[in-house]
């Protein structure tokens, strides 16, 4: 698999892995079919100005190096971001990020702002 | 940092020396074997020599051994050439034959059936296996219609290594042709693709009662390139390539001679190496018992027993076959995937989901094929980085499996 030197950093050791207890918000996307299920958890707080931001974020993903090292870098991107300016983060920002992905895995592993976006959507649904 | 290659299902290195054998034809001995002169024929007494080698090897005449690209062309050839040659022999508007093979052939045979099925071609019947990948020679006989014209079933799985009862289901046909016989219909003709048995297992074809068998020399510690098909000989086959006379008229294209002479000596060494099978399977009893017994949450895919001696299939909970495969290349470990990830498709093995394994489980899956230079010291070190890989990609999945499992 023709992976950047960043997707294997983030394979390797994956930033923010691991569980929130007591969340503000979760998702879940992926599906076992197709190999890939991520969930997000999502610790959410005010700012000085009154802004609900991204106080912590964790992940845990069942899939491949792809889909593991999206999790990690979408965690990076959404981490201390305002809910508005966290819903703007794209699946295709957070693959530049990588440095790219194998086209192949564009589709089925790149998952990461579709949980952010969904676990932000539910959190405010709730509201 | 040794690298520790653990795919021989998917190739194996050419031994040096066959390679020393081989080398000598490229620039030195470098004739067509189709050419008159001297030079071309010193080529097709090499040609000749590796076929007569070869044909020891299954106890089948020389002229039965047809030399082609690989395996993948001998499959197609076995399965296209007899359906060519039926509707040269009653015309197009003869009754559409049948076939029946497997849901665990390798591509070569699945996607061939689906295209002949395409064109309008043939009818084909996928006969399913067993949860240890087996094939049941009752059922192959009950798919067996009035004009069934060919069976074509592998010999050993490349996934997970069973080995299908070959003899057996050759004995069956062998009585219900001479029924048919009698009752006027026509022959049914047995293929098998061997591909992945000519290491380990007795590949006479007289015994097997095979009308055809399909093998190639890159998986013997050959090279890459070569293959052949031993066509019983009355079989009625057509060639799929147009072009010269070579191969007794029925596979066009100029020799590839430097192969072919390696792919002579890989089948006179697979002949003489079978006893090393014992070894190799006492260090892949190794691995399973350890990775059974030291990872939990771990099983093994297929047959224990109707199993090759250098294959171990595994699956884990909670893994997905991709991220392990590329732990272990990180660590310097060659290893393989029924993964959809890894191969680019979406759907994970079909061999694993024709066992009745679930989407997920086969994505879990693991194969190390050993070879003959494989040592039980390198099998402990793949164990142990296995162990770690499994429980840190566990960490990393939690267990968010289970809401799918409501």
């Amino acid at each position: 698999m023709q992976y950047s030197k960043k997707v294997l950093e983030h394979f390797t050791r994956p930033k923010n892995q691991g569980e929130i207890e007591n969340p503000d918000a979760v998702s879940t996307v992926g599906n076992p079919k197709c190999g890939d299920i991520m969930k997000m958890y999502l610790k959410i707080e005010k700012n000085e100005k009154g802004e609900e931001y991204i106080k912590d974020i964790k992940f845990q993903t069942l899939g491949c190096g792809a889909a593991i090292a999206t999790s990690s870098m979408g965690t990076e991107l959404a981490k201390g971001k305002t809910l508005k300016e966290a819903l703007k983060i794209t699946n295709q920002n957070v693959a530049d990020e990588l440095g790219g992905l194998p086209q192949q895995k564009m589709h089925c592993s790149n998952l990461a702002a579709e949980a952010i976006h969904k676990a932000i959507m539910s959190y405010q649904d709730k509201k | 940092m040794k690298n520790i290659y653990l795919d021989h299902a998917a190739t194996t290195p050419t031994d040096k020396e066959i390679l020393d054998e081989i080398i000598p034809f490229f620039s030195e001995r470098f004739g067509n074997p189709s050419s008159v002169h001297t030079t071309g024929q010193d080529a097709m007494n090499a040609v000749d020599n590796a076929r007569n080698t070869i044909s020891k090897l299954l106890n089948c005449l020389s002229t039965e051994i047809i030399f082609t690209s690989g395996a993948t062309e001998s499959n197609n050839f076995a399965i296209k050439g007899v359906v060519k040659a039926y509707y040269a022999q009653h015309g197009k508007n003869a009754p559409i034959p049948h076939i029946i093979t497997t849901a665990i052939e390798h591509h070569c045979v699945l996607d061939t059936c689906k295209s002949l099925e395409k064109e309008g071609l043939a009818k084909v019947t996928y006969a399913s296996v067993n949860k240890d990948g087996l094939v049941d020679v009752e059922k192959i006989r009950e798919a067996v219609k009035e004009n069934t014209l060919l069976i074509s079933v592998m010999h050993v799985n490349n996934e997970i290594g069973t080995m299908q009862p070959i003899q057996e289901i050759g004995n069956m046909l062998e009585e219900l042709n001479k029924q048919r016989d009698l009752e006027g219909h026509k022959k049914i003709y047995f293929h098998t693709d061997a591909v992945q048995a000519i290491n380990y297992v007795n590949c006479d074809v007289s015994k097997l009662k095979v009308d055809m068998l399909s093998f190639s020399g890159h998986k013997i510690y050959g090279p890459k390139g070569i293959g052949a098909l031993f066509i019983k000989k009355d079989v009625k086959i057509k060639p799929i390539l147009d072009g010269g006379g070579q191969e007794f008229k029925l596979r066009a294209g100029t020799h590839n001679v430097p192969a072919i002479v390696g792919f002579g000596h890989a089948a006179k060494r697979a002949q003489e190496n079978k006893e090393k099978n014992d070894s190799i399977q006492e260090v892949r009893d190794h691995l399973i018992d350890r990775v059974l017994k030291e990872i939990p949450a771990s099983y093994l895919n297929g047959s224990k027993e109707k199993r090759i001696p250098n294959n171990a299939n595994f699956r884990f909970d909670n893994i997905e076959g991709e991220g392990l495969l590329l732990s272990l290349d990180m660590e310097g470990i060659s290893a393989s995937t029924g993964s959809a990830c890894s191969s680019g498709s979406l759907d994970p093995s079909h061999v694993l989901l024709a066992l009745g394994l679930r989407h997920e489980q086969a994505h879990g899956s693991l194969r190390l094929t050993l070879g003959k230079n494989t040592t039980k010291e390198e099998i402990d070190i793949v164990v142990e980085k296995i162990k770690e890989i499994v429980e840190r990609l566990r960490k990393i999945s939690g267990n968010v499996l289970s809401e799918f499992e409501k």
